[in-house]
């Protein structure tokens, strides 16, 4: 018979755990989204419930069309550490891409609408905006099938009350 | 025969070598998996070669491509902690803690 070891036990001060995130995704550049995507699924591998909602520019990882063709951003970007009239070249900002997914790849990281995917199958939700689809006039048929609905503000921090707020 | 399981502070088995399947099945059990089935095993299996392998788990998009078990289902064998459940210890194994503990 095997015995597992005696687990301590759980002190008064133990700090608290994190039970739900809710992630704002408002940046429209692939370094701009990964961050929400790899947290969003970081969440969901530790148990942690995770809702996503896209909004402004960041709502592109989820739209079809869209979703696949994000760029790395190589202008007003100093992350990048080279001159902004280099980053402003054509094609540079598609060859940075190549060069960072190529990366993302090497470390078993999906390209985004895969990642969209994966996050929806790992049971996150994905909402859209609802005052970036009126300002761009959007409706649900602009979207990956993934994403479960539009959501407002107010919709929003409901579903995201009792848990931990996010902006990226 | 008794034999006391070398476990980090999260409950991780610190010797890979300890790992046996009836040691797998009492871990699952006590974290709220009475049953391993079949799917149950194809994961744990999928993941002990690949950690034995390469010296690291596999991440949850290989899983799901190579294990022969589709993300969603991954999440349903292996529950999510259930919310608000003090103790820690007694909450169900999120898929990452029952990856890496059968590692």
């Amino acid at each position: 018979m095997t015995e597992l070891r005696e687990r301590p036990t759980v002190a008064a001060t133990d700090p608290a755990t994190i039970e739900k995130v809710a992630i704002v995704v408002s940046k429209g550049s692939l370094e701009g989204v990964y961050p929400a995507l790899i947290m969003a699924n970081g969440a969901r591998m530790e148990g942690i419930d995770a809702d996503l909602f896209f909004t402004f520019f960041g709502m592109d990882a989820i739209r079809k069309g869209r979703s696949g063709r994000m760029k790395v951003a190589t202008v007003g970007n100093p992350g990048m550490h080279m001159p902004t009239l280099l980053g402003a070249l054509p094609g540079f900002s598609s060859i940075a891409t190549r060069m960072m997914q190529r990366q993302m790849e090497k470390l078993d990281i999906p390209p985004i609408p895969e990642f969209v995917e994966l996050l929806a199958d790992s049971g996150a939700g994905l909402h859209a905006c609802r005052a970036t689809v009126d300002m761009f006039g959007l409706t649900m048929d602009d979207f990956v099938p993934q994403v479960s609905d539009i959501i407002s503000v107010g919709e929003f921090y409901e579903l995201a009350a009792g848990g931990q707020i996010i902006f990226t | 025969m008794t034999t006391t399981l070398q476990t980090d502070a999260e409950g991780f088995l610190t010797d890979a070598s300890q790992w046996n399947e009836q040691t797998a099945a009492e871990i699952a059990a006590e974290n709220g998996i009475p049953r391993l089935t079949d799917r149950h095993w194809l994961v744990v299996n999928f993941m002990r070669e690949r950690y034995l392998s390469t010296g690291t788990a596999p991440s949850i998009r290989s899983l799901g491509k190579e294990s022969g078990v589709p993300v969603k289902e991954l999440y349903e064998l292996f529950p999510k902690a259930r919310p608000s459940s003090p103790p820690r210890s007694a909450a169900f194994p999120s898929l990452a803690a029952a990856s890496r503990r059968r590692t």
